[in-house]
């Protein structure tokens, strides 16, 4: 094992740390000009995101201790999710400078950037571990500083309910998920994917503890990506969470789970490729069923659960149940197609998502409210943020032309291209219900005359741009999508296989 | 002129009106309504130098060769691998006898509401921007030949309309609004789903010798193209055309609105805006007809064939069953709405009949009911502008106080009756004529004439509650129509009788593209037929 000449694989995380300790550092020694933080934490950033997009087709094993036996694999896969976990870092960390939220924390915004910078190291090596028991630490790195942020804003008690449900949720499914990678280092006195799944290839008969602890850390799996029965804690902490940190755990976290659960079925239990890119994958564990189950449950949950929402901030924490439940049949088809729609749905979901929390980030600085009965009339006083939540709704919802509906497309394209024209049924018919709560958001904004309270929202330059740079993205990728579709095509490979 | 892209500037012209009205200052209500009118009359003078250039002779349907005014290029091209993300899309306009009356009946109906619409006084800014959005994705869908195209187009109408109900909408706007999307979203959902079921069961040639999967909705009719596995290819013995088919039929009956999937409709109607009414009895609800013309026959002749007979069987419903509502109804809107209703089933026992008569007197019909309910439901706002009620028992004598106005309610009135002399006769007498004409509907067509006599029932009752008897005092200050009112009326009833004496010039329009549909209809079922026996 060479542990120097690998270091140039870790870059980024390497430059995010440094990140971290110059935010740090800073924040100690000049107390008093709190609003550089940011700007270094942004410089950070691109500076990251630099030398991630130079490492995009880099397709290397970093720190083997023997053959095919590396602790993370820096390959398009994991590039791909860090690129995508980069740029909601970027729009979070400029979102945290507008939010009323984080500015009435005085005196503690070297803790908050810290955190976020925290949370970005541990999702980077979640999303390129190889090895369990680095997927284990890095998950609780990334929890560890999420539990913090969610109880951020310490003044307001649903934000210390939030933060407690959350720590008290995490740390069970998180201690259920060690329990399964020690039963499954007990079954195959292994931590390392690869090196699992040639003992599994070798293996004539399997235990049924095995099974036992697959399920176990798929828990930890599910914690992260919100998926029934592990998302529980998700209403609440995003509802008490400030509204950034919301966004962030809504995109960011949830693609961080994604991309550690690809590549755990994928490296686990892969046996081959058939025609057509379908995975063949050992048959101890019946993947396609476990997760289509799970994901019409999420979905169905999410969509019906949103229904009798009337906080907009917890109406989107359901809304993003539901569309981790789409996500997840993405991944269900096991096939490379399926991962290209998975892949295509982060990229649009991070820009929508982002975007509607942007703009209910605004309004509630405003209006001191994330209540739907608020918003009443808002599309008339405030007719620009007004329009551009309306197109993030409507995408999330999927219509055309946003990209909210190419998202769609190709998801439902992988589904029916597997066959699978049941599951494709279930998930539009959710598609029609979820557009009923969306549409409850325009209907207050714009069908209800309300001037009673006229809401006047002057926007800064900055935000103005923030908004552009999310709002263009969703209706360019509406019409032209090819480059965002060739981009997550060239990002399915997952090393070694 | 045949380079010139004009099916693209007559779609997108709307678009460019609703970027201006958005740029204008909102107290310029004056020039935001005279730009709405002067681009939908850039329409209508776009649609007529289309008809002027129309070739007569050259069928269309399935022949990409008889198509007119088709502007085709690559719009999305993703290459690369060959397993994955492999999509084809042609950005692919064209017109042919089916579309060219609809295109036709979409500029002038969209014409006359934008006048119609100068009442409205309330956000005026965002209303006619609504407007002239929802005119680009009535014309988009009339002249994509790609199915993408078209499904974007289709899906581009629903939110401008939710909010033109939902805005500027009576009472109960809201209810009515989100019911209309979600059911028309619902049955968009379903075409999606079969869009993306052929998408993966036929493959086009491309120049190079390539085959793709294809959107195209010409290749996709095309027997020669299926695939073997793909779920919707008959090559597949496995394959699911059935239930698509009705997954279609269904998307496109909720437009229609065919029962039982009609009650958005009466909602709708009796909410909307005056010229919202006119846009959507006249233009939104033949999509749903156009769309299983368009889409539904050619690409599943084989099962169009076998079901006909309950094709003809929902349509006898939807004219009975129309009728006996509208006659039931006290709300002067909401029996227009019913008697829409029952009109849409004449198109579904006409496209039923699956001959040259029957198909030629459903289009016909689509294009006639769209000009006659466009006259009613204007019919219906000149009263209620004045009166602010809708109820038929609360008037009476009005022949007397507004006798111009009840000669254009005479005029239409009788042209949806079907008097001779009047649009309607000819196209009703054409379904019927179709319906006799084939052994399978012969008899639903007989009992479907019932409706004829129900129609002059209801509508004559109407007449004579209305605008006979002796004047109800209280309507004794109601004036006579104004200008803007014969604007509407007159060019719209010139059509109707116009088309009742002489319907050569719209029959012509469409016969080449009926007979080759019939014509392509007959060839591809043996073909299927063939392929049953292998």
């Amino acid at each position: 094992m060479n542990f120097t000449s690998d270091l140039f694989l870790i870059y980024p995380e390497i430059v995010l740390t440094a990140t971290l300790i110059v935010v740090v550092l800073f924040d100690l020694i000049f107390k008093r000009s709190q609003a550089w933080l940011p700007v270094l934490s942004l410089a950070g950033i691109l500076a990251a995101f630099f030398l991630v997009v130079l490492q995009f087709g880099t397709n290397l094993p970093a720190f083997e201790y023997s053959t095919k036996n590396n602790l993370l694999s820096i390959d398009n896969l994991s590039t791909y999710f860090k690129g995508i976990i980069l740029i909601s870092s970027f729009f979070v960390v400029l979102f945290s400078i507008f939010s009323s939220e984080v500015k009435s924390c005085k005196d503690r915004h070297g803790e908050y950037y810290s955190l976020l910078i925290g949370m970005m190291i541990g999702m980077f090596f979640l999303v390129s571990s190889n090895d369990l028991i680095l997927i284990y630490l890095s998950m609780e790195l990334l929890s560890l500083s999420s539990y913090v942020l969610a109880g951020f804003v310490k003044n307001s008690i649903r934000n210390s309910e939030a933060s407690l449900k959350y720590v008290i949720y995490g740390s069970v499914s998180s201690g259920i998920m060690l329990f399964g990678i020690s039963l499954l280092y007990g079954l195959t006195g292994t931590t390392n994917l690869n090196e699992i799944n040639t003992i599994l290839r070798g293996a004539s008969t399997i235990d049924i503890t095995f099974i036992l602890s697959i399920f176990m850390i798929l828990a930890g799996f599910g914690f992260k990506i919100s998926v029934v029965p592990f998302h529980f804690w998700t209403p609440d902490v995003y509802e008490g969470a400030p509204i950034t940190i919301t966004a962030y755990l809504s995109v960011a976290s949830k693609a961080a789970g994604f991309a550690v659960l690809i590549r755990f079925i994928k490296a686990v239990f892969f046996s081959g490729i058939s025609q057509g890119g379908y995975w063949n994958l050992l048959t101890y564990f019946d993947w396609q069923s476990v997760l289509v189950l799970i994901s019409i449950v999420t979905m169905t949950l999410g969509n019906f659960s949103a229904l009798w929402q009337d906080n907009l901030k917890r109406m989107l924490a359901y809304s993003s149940i539901a569309h981790a439940g789409y996500i997840l049949l993405g991944v269900a088809v096991l096939s490379d197609q399926g991962i290209t729609a998975v892949l295509i749905y982060f990229a649009i979901y991070m820009f929508m998502n982002l975007g509607a929390f942007l703009i209910v980030m605004l309004i509630a600085n405003k209006i001191g409210s994330e209540n739907i009965d608020d918003y009443k009339g808002l599309g008339y006083s405030i007719p620009f943020l007004g329009s551009v939540l309306a197109i993030f709704l409507v995408s999330l919802t999927g219509l055309p032309p946003t990209a909210g509906f190419i998202a769609k497309l190709y998801l439902f394209i992988a589904l029916v291209d597997a066959k699978m024209i049941v599951v494709a049924i279930i998930a539009l018919l959710n598609t029609v219900v979820s557009l009923y709560y969306y549409i409850r958001v325009l209907k207050n904004m714009y069908l209800v005359r309300d001037f009673s309270k006229p809401v006047h929202i002057e926007l800064k330059p900055l935000s103005f741009i923030t908004i552009l740079l999310l709002v263009i993205p969703v209706l360019l990728f509406g019409v032209y999508f090819t480059p965002i579709v060739d981009f997550a095509k060239l990002s399915i490979q997952i090393l070694g296989l | 002129m045949t380079n010139f892209p004009l099916l693209s500037l007559i779609t997108f012209l709307p678009i460019l009106g609703m970027i201006v009205v958005l740029l204008l200052p909102k107290k310029q209500e004056i020039a935001i309504k005279s730009l709405t009118i002067v681009i939908t009359a850039l329409q209508v003078v776009l649609a007529i130098i289309l008809l002027m250039n129309y070739n007569y002779s050259l069928g269309g349907i399935n022949d990409i060769k008889s198509f007119q005014f088709i502007e085709k290029f690559r719009w999305i091209e993703i290459t690369g691998f060959s397993w994955i993300g492999k999509i084809k899309i042609d950005y692919f306009l064209g017109v042919d006898g089916l579309s060219m009356p609809m295109v036709l009946l979409t500029a002038i109906v969209t014409f006359i509401a934008a006048i119609s619409s100068w009442t409205i006084d309330k956000s005026i800014k965002g209303y006619f921007a609504m407007f002239l959005l929802l005119d680009t994705g009535m014309m988009g869908v009339f002249v994509a030949l790609d199915f993408f195209l078209f499904y974007v187009f289709w899906e581009l109408m629903l939110l401008p309309m939710y909010f033109l109900i939902g805005i500027w909408g009576g009472p109960r706007r809201e209810y009515a609004a989100i019911k209309f999307f979600l059911y028309t979203l619902l049955g968009s959902v379903l075409i999606l789903l079969v869009m993306i079921g052929l998408y993966f069961s036929s493959m086009e040639t491309l120049a190079d010798g390539s085959r793709v999967f294809t959107f195209n909705m010409l290749e996709m009719m095309n027997p020669a193209n299926y695939t073997v596995g793909g779920i919707l290819s008959p090559l597949n013995p496995n394959n699911l055309r059935f239930i698509a088919y009705l997954g279609l039929f269904i998307g496109f009956a909720i437009k229609i609105p065919m029962f039982p999937f009609h009650t958005w409709l009466p909602d709708a109607h009796v909410e909307a805006p005056t010229a919202i009414s006119v846009i959507l009895a006249g233009v939104l609800l033949k999509m749903g007809t156009y769309g299983i013309l368009r889409i539904s026959y050619p690409i599943f002749p084989e099962i169009t064939k076998d079901l006909t007979w309950y094709i003809a069987l929902f349509g006898m419903i939807n004219i009975i069953y129309g009728a006996f509502c509208a006659m039931a109804q006290k709300d002067f809107k909401k029996l227009i709405a019913y008697s829409s209703v029952s009109h849409m089933g004449y198109v579904l026992l006409g496209m039923a009949a699956l001959n040259t008569m029957g198909i030629s007197g459903a289009i016909l019909q689509m294009f006639n009911h769209g000009t006659i309910t466009a006259m009613l439901f204007l019919i219906v706002g000149v009263i209620y502008d004045r009166a602010h009620i809708r109820d038929l028992d609360s008037f009476g004598g009005l022949g007397k106080q507004m006798p111009v106005y009840t000669g254009f309610v005479t005029v239409a009135f009788f042209a949806a009756i079907g008097l001779p002399g009047l649009s309607g006769f000819i196209s009703e007498a054409l379904v019927f004529l179709g319906g006799f004409g084939n052994d399978i509907t012969r008899v639903l067509a007989v009992v479907s004439t019932l409706g004829i006599l129900l129609g002059a029932g209801y509508m004559l009752w109407t007449l004579q509650r209305v605008f006979l008897g002796p004047l109800n005092e209280k309507w004794a200050s109601l004036k006579d129509m104004d200008f803007r009112e014969y604007a509407m009326l007159v060019p719209l009833s010139i059509i109707i009788i116009f088309l009742g004496i002489y319907p050569g010039p719209m029959l012509n329009l469409m016969n080449s593209s009926v007979n080759t549909m019939i014509e392509f209809i007959e060839k591809a079922q043996t073909f299927y037929q063939t392929l049953g026996t292998l």
